[in-house]
């Protein structure tokens, strides 16, 4: 193997990028474990540029570092849920178990990918414009016209459960809700219930 | 330039998607656990895109263009989810969600 | 209906019978059908003889199906007809057999029996010895069915039963059948059959007033006795047949005789022979009533009086020398079994004899007397006098019948007038004129029955002077005892005068002896009779009023006494040099069966045989020695009893001789003998297996303690641990117990924990991930 300078900069940038996932693992501070991901996300990033995905790797910084993981950190700060307690698990095996089970599937993992592989065929060079928009896009309106549209209706669901989910007895969302932390316990019965939940008494409906 | 061998981009992606099971597997904020869940789906991808790349295919890329989609719109509905129970619960700790034991 | 024709209509039955008597003569003679040509000219009637059985059972199965119905006088009648066909029957066989110059015929009716080498076939023996038999028991038997009727409707009546009336012939007539296949049988198994069925019959018919008797069982004991007894002697002659089988390879007569002709024997044979004709000696003492199984027939007398007329007189108890007499060939063979024959029929002729003077029951003297003539004939024809013997049975049927049935006349006379004259003492009680127990007057039937019951109408301390009172039973009564004793010139003298002389011309003087002692008693005890019934004053009310029988009773006692008084013409002797007219009529119609076989020593009367000579002429010194002690007997039994005793309640004249008087009035004590040795260590016997070895070891311990628990102790095993424990347990039990195992380990999954649900998922995937590597290649 000969040490090119692709290779110095995967390395470094792999070991970062695991130093992020360990760092978001063993993180007690959840927005700490918040910014080791999104640094991990744009070193993967990265590695999608040297990997001549130049759009993807866009949509990567925009979409996952973006917004996932914006939103991630709002609700992390709406819930107040910085540092998360201390306290005895009661599933004390969980660890140990986990632990044992990761190292035999990286194990296996690494059997196959170092042992089993059988001979790659050599990369062929691509153009420049690989894995740019325009290849990107004629690729998805044709091939993947199909998918591309139920995406879209699967996030339109999305919305919808999100906003319906959110909601309240009084239809209201979750800012009514924390602004008025004394108001109506919302059990999950009310919260599936869309139209007329039945409301304690005294509560005038909406 | 030479690129670099797509085996170590999949041991890569092998590497974190295992510290995602490990995440997934030991902590118990419920955030934390799904951005785990986040690693895990991104290493995925890093694996799709080495491929496509070795390949030379680009249906590689469009999955993890769908990934990612699916991604998003999951997260929104997870967090949603995940709010809704601290409603009730006052905790994101998943250990405290076990009513369903038998 | 017009009363004249009214008045007949009580004749009917007889009128019936009548008819019928003449009409199967009649019909068979004129039809040619029945008759077979065989022998040459003239009608045989060989192919009726079936008929001889067919008619009396069809008269018990008329009587037993109808007999309540038809009444008695209609019961009787089929009964008396069926017997006098039968009769008929017998007459045509005499005749058929003049018709085939007295050669005897089988007539085979059907296969009877044919397992392996046994072939026996039920077929008719036609001989002259047999139709003897036939005529004997037929001829007899009718007389007493048609006395039978007039008696039993007066005993059902003094014994309370009047609808058990038809139950008697139906008895009756399975009695006579079962004698006619006795005397018919062409084999020894036929005629085993004849002798089990007389045994029945004899059984049923003395035990007929089952619920009366000593204790309210004494009539059934008897039956019983009578019963039990003649089984051992059956028990010898099955013993008997086996050997005969053993030894001829058959069971009928015409086999094992034709063997034994010309045979030469063995040791081995010699002994065979010797063993079956003491095994068949044996049978004829049980039935015969010989010692030691004699006991019976005094016990006998329990049964209405025509029983023991019939079947403890003139047929059933001569089944044994009929036997003997049949087997002559074996005996032929056996001279040590003759001697011994001849010994015990002397034996108990006097034994029987001496106990016959001191009893009081009328029928009881008669019992032993009966005892002690068959002795006579057994030893007759173990003289070798088989001639002797079948005459003698001949008259002793005729006579005996005859007192039996006249004495049951003076027992009906005596209890007639008893009851009339206890009557008459009752308290305000007029007289009853019908027999049935319907009391007006409860007082007067109360002494009355207070009377009957202590009083015996059969002992002859309680008569007396019936000689004015009877007319016709005292003649009869008189010419029955006189040929009894043997006074010349009736039947009886004739017949016991052969047998003397048998034994003289034997030179047998034992036997001789023992014969001439047994006539001097036997005239005794019938003077004696004589004197106690009929002489001097009655010695009691019922003596007194005792009135004569109606006909129905009286008519057969004077056949029967013309029988008696003439039977002897039967089988004249030549007198000196002249030979009456139909002399040895007997002796040459015997000997067509006697004398067909050549045999040894002793022989039968063959042609100008050792015998002939000497039985053809009457031999004066012994006739005149057995009239002269008859005469002595018969007038000292009248002296001594002449007047005495005078009272029902005085003490006999013999009892001066104290303990002698007693031992003879107790029977010698051998049934207190009998009882000691032989039936208290067998109900001891029987008592141990019974109650120890059946009850408490089988019964107990096999099966209630090792079968039934052992099986009770299995059964809980296999419920409790078996069923209960292992099948229970593991079908469902263990299943159960399986299920809540893994449903409780199972459930341990279901923790309720996301994360461990994320875990065990991620086991699965590295599972999978393994098994996919490194397994599936």
């Amino acid at each position: 193997m000969t040490i090119t300078p692709e290779l110095v900069i995967f390395f470094l940038l792999a070991a970062v990028s695991i130093g992020a996932a360990l760092g978001m693992l063993f993180s007690r501070n959840a927005i700490h474990s918040a910014l080791f991901l999104v640094l991990n996300f744009a070193v993967v990033s990265v590695f999608f540029i040297m990997l001549a995905a130049p759009f993807i790797a866009m949509v990567q910084v925009t979409v996952y570092a973006g917004a996932i993981m914006v939103l991630f950190l709002f609700v992390i700060m709406l819930l107040g849920a910085e540092m998360l307690r201390r306290g005895g698990s009661p599933l004390r095996w969980q660890t140990g178990l986990a632990l044992l089970l990761a190292v035999l599937f990286i194990g296996a993992l690494g059997y196959v990918v170092f042992l089993r592989a059988g001979p790659l065929a050599a990369i062929a060079p691509v153009g420049v414009d690989y894995g740019g928009p325009v290849d990107i896009g004629t690729k998805l309106f044709q091939d993947y016209l199909l998918p591309f549209e139920l995406t879209s209706f699967l996030l339109l669901v999305a919305m919808i459960g999100a906003v319906v989910l959110t909601r309240d007895s009084r239809g209201r969302g979750i800012g009514n809700r924390l602004s008025n932390p004394g108001a109506t316990s919302a059990t999950l019965k009310e919260l599936g219930q869309v139209g007329a939940p039945a409301s304690p008494p005294g509560q005038p409906r909406p | 330039m030479q690129p670099v061998p797509t085996l170590y981009y999949v041991a890569l992606s092998a590497l974190l998607f295992t510290l995602g099971v490990i995440g997934v597997l030991t902590r118990r904020n419920a955030i934390i656990i799904f951005m785990s869940v986040e690693l895990m789906l991104n290493a995925a991808n890093l694996a799709f895109v080495a491929f496509a790349r070795e390949f030379a295919k680009l249906d590689g890329q469009i999955f993890v263009f769908f990934v990612m989609a699916v991604a998003a719109a999951e997260v929104a509905v997870g967090l949603a989810l995940i709010v809704t129970i601290f409603r009730t619960k006052n905790s994101i700790n998943v250990d405290d969600i076990n009513q369903l034991k038998g | 209906m017009p009363d004249r024709l009214r008045r007949l209509r009580p004749l009917l039955p007889g009128l019936l019978f009548a008819a019928l008597l003449l009409a199967v003569p009649a019909v068979s003679w004129a039809a040619p059908v029945l008759q077979e040509g065989e022998g040459g000219g003239g009608g045989t009637f060989f192919a009726l003889i079936p008929l001889i059985l067919v008619f009396p059972v069809v008269g018990l199965f008329l009587n037993l199906l109808f007999g309540k119905a038809l009444g008695e006088r209609w019961s009787g009648a089929i009964a008396s007809a069926a017997a006098a066909l039968a009769f008929v029957i017998a007459v045509l066989q005499l005749v058929s057999l003049r018709a085939v110059d007295y050669v005897a015929q089988v007539v085979p009716l059907a296969d009877w029996l044919d397992i392996g080498t046994l072939h026996v076939p039920w077929a008719f023996q036609i001989d002259t010895l047999s139709v003897t038999m036939m005529l004997v028991v037929t001829g007899v038997g009718t007389l007493i069915h048609i006395y039978a009727i007039g008696y039993m409707h007066e005993d059902v009546r003094v014994n309370g039963d009047p609808s058990r009336f038809t139950r008697f012939f139906v008895y009756l007539n399975l009695f006579l059948a079962a004698m006619l296949i006795l005397v018919t049988g062409n084999s020894y198994l036929t005629m085993f059959v004849g002798w089990e069925g007389v045994g029945l019959c004899s059984y049923l018919l003395i035990g007929f007033w089952y619920e009366k008797g000593a204790g309210g069982v004494g009539n059934a004991r008897a039956g019983r006795k009578a019963f039990v007894v003649n089984r051992v002697g059956d028990w010898a002659m099955l013993l008997a047949m086996f050997l005969i089988f053993w030894m001829f390879g058959s069971l009928t007569f015409t086999d094992v005789f034709k063997t034994l002709a010309g045979i030469r024997l063995d040791a081995t044979g010699q002994m065979t022979v010797t063993a079956i004709t003491l095994l068949l000696l044996i049978g004829a003492a049980g039935k015969s009533a010989q010692i030691p199984l004699y006991i019976w027939l005094p016990d006998a007398m329990a049964g209405p009086t025509p029983v023991s007329a019939l079947i403890h007189a003139a047929t059933m108890v001569t089944a044994g020398v009929y036997m003997i007499t049949r087997s002559n060939a074996l005996y032929a063979l056996a001279p040590f079994s003759m001697s011994v024959v001849a010994i015990v029929g002397a034996a108990t002729a006097i034994f029987a004899a001496t106990m016959a003077i001191a009893q009081f029951d009328i029928k009881k003297v008669l019992a032993y007397s009966t005892i002690s003539q068959l002795g006579f004939m057994i030893a007759a024809v173990g003289l070798g006098g088989y001639v002797a013997g079948m005459f003698h049975l001949v008259t002793h049927a005729f006579f005996k019948a005859l007192l039996f049935l006249s004495a049951g006349s003076v027992i009906h006379a005596i209890e007639h007038g008893h009851h009339h004259s206890a009557a008459a003492h009752a308290v305000g009680g007029g007289g009853h004129d019908d027999h049935d127990q319907a009391a007006p007057d409860a007082g007067g039937h109360a002494a009355a029955a207070h009377a009957e019951h202590s009083f015996d109408p059969q002992d002859m301390r309680n008569m007396g002077g019936l000689w004015k009172t009877l007319p016709i039973t005292k003649w009869v009564y008189l010419i029955g005892a006189l040929a009894l004793a043997g006074i010349v010139p009736l039947s009886g003298f004739w017949s016991k005068d052969e047998i003397l002389l048998d034994a003289w011309s034997h030179q047998n003087w034992l036997v001789f002896g023992l014969l001439i002692v047994a006539a001097f008693f036997t005239a005794f005890y019938v003077g004696r009779q004589l004197m106690l019934v009929f002489a001097g004053p009655p010695r009691t009310d019922a003596a007194k009023h005792s009135a004569e029988s109606p006909a129905l009773m009286t008519v057969p006692l004077i056949v029967l006494a013309v029988l008696a008084a003439f039977g002897g013409l039967l089988n004249l002797p030549s007198i000196g040099g002249w030979t009456p007219p139909g002399a040895h009529a007997l002796t040459e119609w015997l000997d067509h069966t006697l004398g067909a076989l050549p045999t040894g020593e002793h022989a039968v009367i063959g042609e100008g045989g050792a015998e002939a000579g000497a039985e053809g002429a009457l031999n004066f010194v012994v006739a005149g020695l057995s009239t002269v002690v008859a005469l002595v007997g018969l007038g000292a039994g009248a002296a001594l009893y002449r007047g005495r005793p005078a009272t029902s309640t005085a003490a006999d004249p013999l009892a001066r001789t104290g303990f002698v008087f007693t031992v003879l009035n107790r029977k010698w004590y051998v049934d207190e003998l009998y009882d000691l040795i032989i039936l208290r260590p067998y109900n001891w016997l029987a008592g141990f297996i019974a109650n120890v070895i059946d009850w408490r070891f089988w019964h107990d311990w096999v099966h209630d303690t090792l079968i039934g628990g052992t099986y009770n102790n299995l059964s809980r095993f296999a419920a409790d641990f078996l069923d209960r424990g292992v099948v229970d347990v593991a079908i469902s039990e263990m299943p159960a117990a399986l299920a809540r195992g893994v449903a409780g380990g199972l459930r341990r999954f279901q923790t309720g924990y996301v994360r461990y649900y994320a875990l065990m998922v991620f086991v699965g995937v590295v599972l999978v991930l393994g098994y996919l590597l490194f397994v599936a290649r």
